[in-house]
């Protein structure tokens, strides 16, 4: 039972060191590719017991919850390993293509892994501290990958990463210490319990804005999303990638996990400022990707907007919100992964990645324009694909509830989304060339196959979730349902003590 | 006990903010440390003080007598501290090899990354 609960985080570490034992052969690329795979697979097992039994609850070393560490998948939780382990397997695929050698002998995949794993380990946690130790593993090895190759602007890029981010964890870790100091109990089951409990409400709504900012500043919400922009565009377009899909979207877990099972007041303070937060950030998000003339840059811009409405989702608090907010995020992972990648391939092609010095790709890559349109469309949330549903989902919970501004902003951000992605459509492939190259999809030469396969997987995928989206519109309403009534949460993790 | 170890935190709060406001890379760095260091009291201090009475397990008995001091907050300050010491230690080469690279630790002049629009042009 318990082990169902342990591959997905032991694959990717034994990956790793696998991995970098090989790591100047081609052997420690396929070990890692096939590691990738394995994860899926027990990502796919774990989502499968979580759908029989709703909670699987594992306490570690058999010290009984609250005292020892938990392990816990709900929908929640299984939606995003699985997620991370479908985002790892099409960027390590990608990676055997697009890194070199030198990289690769540098320990690239073993990172890679350990960041993967850091990442799941953050979603299956059950105990606030031990999420802090997550985000730290997946902190440390994201500044390995961000400066791998140690060009000068990734030197630069990096020094703002790292230091805002580490802010951020000095905010979350007194977070922590004084949640502990009123409460007494870090595990998060326990500490629903505890907190409502506690005659000290204004103290616990001081320490969940600990929280709130910490993880918006992860999230990179308005205002404290500003590493980034300065960062995200620096490294290799593989690590970009799975930054873009994975990374800041822990920060929203976590909020969301966090002020539904622990700070869940009625009239929450947090509430209030999240929906204003939400909205300023996908205004700014997108105002941004408008100035932008880089493709990773206005991509990176275009994940705080999406940011935006993710909180937006979890600031309604309804249950068709919630739901909203995790189709949003099933449908967003897999496009800003894709997006990311088809930059790479557009930049190997066209010779650079500023939109003023490209040109020409419709008529020379005709194949590349498609698996473009596809997550661009998708992103911009044109019917049928997988963003419309999302955000049909978020603008009606807003109607619901009558927040006619909010839903206002939201569908004008929409619009604004449709037009900075159509620039980067007629800059980078509908005008022709300014130096007259017509590039093709075979000059990737033998890296075709691995740079190309991903892609074409990733966007099938968005379009069975655009295509088809009533199982997976289910399975957020039924994940999102558990986040509003925890009670198997709680008698999964803390057994017959639960209320 | 208590009183001096909040009062302590609080400086050293107002002393790393103080250092982190400067745009000096190393300073800023200098903050960091502090305040990280200003957590890790907090976590120890707000799982209240017992001095004096160690958390052991009298021989023969199976759980420790009540009113011993708490082991958590130690064992969670310790890896905070040890975390810590890897990012700080991580921070400073990376300070190091941006004072090397890009040739100043103004955070105002660290431009490389996201050019200003003339540079961009040039």
């Amino acid at each position: 039972m318990i082990w169902i609960l342990v591959f997905p985080l032991m694959i990717p570490f034994v990956t790793a060191v696998l991995s970098f034992l090989y790591r100047d052969r081609e052997l420690g690329r396929w070990i890692a590719v096939s590691g990738s795979a394995l994860a899926v697979l027990a990502a796919l097992a774990l989502m499968k017991q979580v759908l029989s039994v709703d909670v699987v609850a594992g306490q570690m070393g058999e010290w009984a919850a609250p005292f020892g560490i938990t392990l816990v998948a709900d929908r929640l939780s299984a939606i995003m390993v699985l997620l991370t382990a479908i985002s790892g397997l099409a960027v390590t695929l990608y990676a055997t293509a697009e890194i070199d050698q030198t990289l690769e002998n540098l320990g690239f995949h073993a990172i890679l892994q350990i960041l993967l794993g850091g990442v799941t380990g953050a979603f299956l946690t059950g105990d606030l501290f031990n999420l802090y130790v997550w985000f730290e593993v997946m902190l440390i090895s994201s500044f390995g990958l961000l400066i791998l190759g140690g060009e000068r602007r990734q030197i630069d890029g990096a020094v703002k990463y790292v230091t805002l981010n580490l802010v951020s964890t000095v905010l979350f870790l007194s977070g922590i210490g004084l949640l502990y100091g009123v409460t007494g109990t870090l595990n998060m089951a326990d500490l629903r319990g505890a907190v409502a409990a506690s005659d000290r409400q204004g103290v616990l709504t001081v320490i969940s804005v600990f929280f709130l900012i910490a993880f918006c500043m992860k999230a990179a919400a308005f205002p404290l999303f500003s590493w980034l922009p300065a960062s995200y565009h620096t490294p290799t377009f593989a690590v970009s990638a799975i930054f873009a899909g994975l990374l800041t979207k822990v920060g929203v877990y976590s909020l969301l996990r966090l002020f539904t099972l622990i700070f869940d007041n009625e009239d929450s303070f947090a509430q209030d400022i999240l929906i204003w937060v939400a909205v300023l950030t996908m205004v700014t998000g997108v105002l941004g990707a408008l100035a932008q003339t880089e493709v990773r840059r206005i991509l990176s811009y275009q994940i705080i907007s999406s940011i935006g409405f993710l909180l937006l989702g979890l600031a309604i608090g309804t249950p068709l919100a919630l739901a909203g907010a995790i189709f949003y995020l099933m449908h967003n992972i897999i496009v800003k992964v894709l997006l990311f990648l088809v930059a790479g391939v557009m930049e190997r092609l066209s010779g650079g990645s500023d939109l003023r010095f490209t040109g020409g790709l419709y008529k020379s890559a005709p194949l590349l324009a498609v698996l473009f349109l596809i997550p661009a469309f998708s992103l911009a949330g044109f019917p049928p694909l997988s963003g419309f549903w999302a955000k049909v989902l978020l603008v009606k919970a807003t109607l619901d509830v009558q927040a006619w501004v909010v839903a206002g902003v939201a569908l004008a951000v929409g619009l604004l989304t449709i037009y900075s992605m159509t620039t980067i459509w007629a800059e980078a492939f509908w005008k022709a060339h300014p130096d007259g190259r017509e590039p093709v999809v075979d000059d990737l030469g033998p890296d075709k196959v691995g740079m190309l396969t991903p892609i074409v997987a990733l966007c099938g995928l968005s379009l069975i979730l655009g295509f088809f989206p009533q199982p997976f519109i289910t399975l957020a309403e039924a994940a999102a349902a558990q986040l509003l009534d925890p009670s198997a949460y709680l008698a999964a993790v803390l057994g017959e003590t639960a209320p | 006990m208590e009183t001096l170890l909040s009062l302590t935190v609080g400086m050293l709060v107002a002393a790393a903010i103080y250092l982190m406001l400067q745009r000096d890379l190393l300073r800023f760095l200098f903050g960091l440390t502090l305040i990280s260091n200003a957590a890790n009291l907090l976590i120890f201090t707000s799982g209240q003080l017992t001095s004096g009475r160690p958390p052991l397990v009298p021989e023969g008995a199976k759980a420790p007598l009540p009113g011993v001091a708490n082991a958590l907050p130690q064992a969670l300050v310790l890896t905070a501290v040890v975390i810590g010491f890897g990012l700080f230690a991580f921070s400073l080469v990376l300070t190091l090899r941006a004072y090397t690279d890009l040739g100043t630790l103004k955070t105002d002049d660290m431009r490389v990354a996201e050019p200003r629009e003339e540079e961009q042009d040039a």
